[in-house]
């Protein structure tokens, strides 16, 4: 009975994240096929099947959806760092009276469904809505703005999706910093932005890169955002992917890429451990 | 003249009077210890001074400069905090280096400097430690190092032996005279600890309720306590309710005894302090003043003495030091006759 705390969590991981995986990785180094399911495992006549994967190297179209990816998570990261810095240091500093209801308002937008909220954006940015539709009525601009299926609109559904999983890495570990190590800069003879910059910055960046990873990894997977609100240039590996699945029906050419995305996600996330574990 | 002036400081927290119209003078190389309970103000006057908080009323003079809307970073005195806040993503000289930097001072002399002040504390070749590696007395003497490296004439210590075990205290105290007397700056060091404050400091200043009761040598300071709370907090002396008894004496009815006390007990006197050390066993009754007689209640071994508690017939219970070379200390319920200088007797005024 002792060992049921090890024996659930083992099975879990082993149900849901090591056989889907599996599966995955299966799927890959299958042959594609003509039929339901469309791919034909390997086997011992045929081996494996490695074109997926030198079709993933091989032709630009599938290297520049990667990364566009990197890049878009990259840059969907950092806004959500600079927005998320002040926002942590507010509740961090706010009286502790405050904290739960500052705390609930920065998770608000998920006790709302995601696909609403990006409704509301469309909603906001379409040609008839409401942006545009104000704009017009104010004599600002005679036709309406291309506002969505755009590269801006693109970045602010991301950082509009993303900014909590920023704002509760950089909160845990601004509230954790002392504040009479300021406090101790200024008896020192440092001002108020040279003890933000020498002290409290240095302390906050194991608290900033984990936002960033937590933000940069669902971030570089993302299918709905750019579908919904980005321009049709924007195909991104989420995007692609999708297309191989369920437009291309070729299996072995999606799980591929799916495979090449988790390992080029890996590897952010072992150098963050490996910085962790010298700390 | 006074390094450091306090003129009538005020400051409220909410309905709380944490500083009340308090005056003090810091003469330059003085070590004077700020003694006081929990919430006397003791480390709210260092904030103050430091720059940490803003006095609602009154005026900080450091040479006769009011510096009151002088922010902290620009106050020429450093304070060591009771936490010791080292910064823990430097090591132990980039901590110390840390207020050299701000004042730019060069590599070259800044490396010296840290090196200097850091054989002071005795920590030689520690310099490129974290803190977290650092022991309790390890990490009390990089604050201290991190607090003196900038020269400053003006030292503020809040609680700096409180983190320490026992042992450790005792010898860092006596370090930190030795450093004291070696910068030749005045520290200003705020404890609850009656015996550090005694031991340690040229002047104690005792704080009660934002208010300061009573400054002076430590010995003046323990042999005349100028009220109850002094008498009590510093020593644990016996206060004895009364009142002048019209003879130039003190009468007080629970003991019961004349007390002539060594100086005239003024009008509206209503108590006096008597320390337990100077109350002696007399091996015979005596009458008299200055005399009474009492059943041990209770008797504690303390090491160097025992500590009785003797019930007199009007129902004062007296602590009484018995010291170890007077022999076995009476037995529980014994009678004794006790007797004490007229010295010894402190009339309190409040």
């Amino acid at each position: 009975m002792r060992r049921l705390p090890l024996i659930l969590p083992a099975l879990w991981l082993g149900l849901l994240v090591a056989m889907p995986l599996l599966v995955v990785l299966v799927l890959s180094l299958s042959f594609p096929a003509e039929g339901i399911p469309p791919f034909s495992l390997p086997n011992c006549a045929e081996g494996v099947n490695t074109e997926s994967f030198t079709l993933l190297l091989e032709d630009p179209f599938y290297r520049d959806a990667f990364l566009g990816a990197l890049a878009v998570a990259g840059g969907t990261g950092l806004l959500c760092l600079m927005l998320a810095f002040p926002m942590a240091l507010g509740l961090a500093r706010a009286a502790p009276s405050w904290r739960p209801l500052l705390l609930a308002l920065v998770l608000l937008p998920f006790w709302t469904g995601f696909l609403p909220r990006l409704g509301a954006w469309i909603g906001l940015l379409r040609d008839e809505g409401w942006i545009n539709g104000l704009l017009q009525s104010l004599g600002l601009i005679e036709a309406p703005l291309p506002l969505l299926y755009s590269w801006p609109a693109l970045f602010l559904g991301m950082v509009h999706a993303y900014l909590p999983f920023a704002v509760l890495p950089l909160y845990a570990s601004l509230s954790r910093i002392d504040p009479v190590l300021e406090e101790a800069a200024a008896d020192l003879g440092a001002t108020g932005p040279v003890a933000f910059l020498t002290v409290t910055l240095p302390l906050a960046l194991p608290g900033a890169a984990a936002a960033f990873l937590l933000v940069f990894i669902p971030a570089a997977g993302e299918y709905v955002i750019p579908e919904l609100l980005g321009p049709p240039s924007a195909q991104l590996v989420g995007r692609v992917l999708w297309g191989e699945f369920f437009q291309n029906r070729d299996w072995p050419v999606a799980a591929a890429l799916a495979v090449v995305l988790l390992i080029l996600l890996i590897l952010p996330i072992r150098l963050f451990q490996r910085l962790e574990a010298r700390r | 003249m006074a390094l450091l002036s306090l003129r009538g400081l005020t400051k409220r927290f909410g309905e709380t009077m944490a500083l009340d119209r308090l005056d003090l003078d810091v003469a330059p190389g003085e070590f004077l210890t700020l003694l006081g309970g929990s919430g006397s103000g003791k480390s709210t006057l260092l904030r103050v001074v430091a720059g940490f908080e803003a006095a609602d009323a009154g005026a900080v003079l450091l040479d006769g400069q009011e510096i009151g809307a002088v922010p902290p970073h620009a106050r020429p005195l450093n304070m060591m905090f009771q936490s010791y806040a080292l910064f823990p993503h430097l090591s132990v000289a980039g901590n110390v280096a840390y207020g050299l930097k701000r004042d730019g001072v060069p590599r070259g002399e800044r490396d010296r400097r840290v090196a200097e002040v850091l054989a002071l504390v005795g920590l030689e070749g520690f310099g490129r430690r974290l803190p977290y590696r650092l022991s309790g007395g390890q990490k009390q003497r990089v604050a201290l190092a991190r607090a003196l490296v900038k020269r400053p004439r003006l030292l503020l210590l809040d609680e700096p032996l409180g983190a320490l075990d026992a042992n450790l205290r005792e010898r860092t105290g006596f370090e930190l005279r030795a450093v004291q007397r070696e910068t030749g700056a005045a520290f200003i060091m705020v404890t609850h600890d009656q015996n550090e404050a005694l031991a340690l400091a040229d002047r104690v200043a005792v704080l009660e309720g934002g208010r300061l009761v009573q400054s002076g040598p430590p010995r003046a300071v323990y042999e005349r306590p100028a009220t109850r709370f002094v008498a009590g907090f510093l020593g644990a002396a016996n206060v004895l309710e009364g009142g002048p008894d019209g003879a130039g004496g003190f009468g007080c009815p629970a003991l019961p005894a004349t007390l002539r006390p060594g100086t005239p007990v003024e009008a509206g006197t209503t108590a006096c302090a008597l320390r337990p050390e100077r109350i002696a066993l007399l091996p015979a009754p005596s009458q008299g003043p200055n005399t009474a007689r009492g059943v041990v209640e209770e008797v504690a071994f303390r090491g160097d003495d025992s500590l009785l508690l003797v019930r007199t017939p009007g129902g004062a219970l007296l602590r009484v030091g018995h010291a170890e070379e007077d022999g076995a200390p009476p037995p529980r319920g014994s009678m004794v006759h006790l007797g004490w200088e007229a010295a010894s007797v402190v009339p309190l005024l409040g």
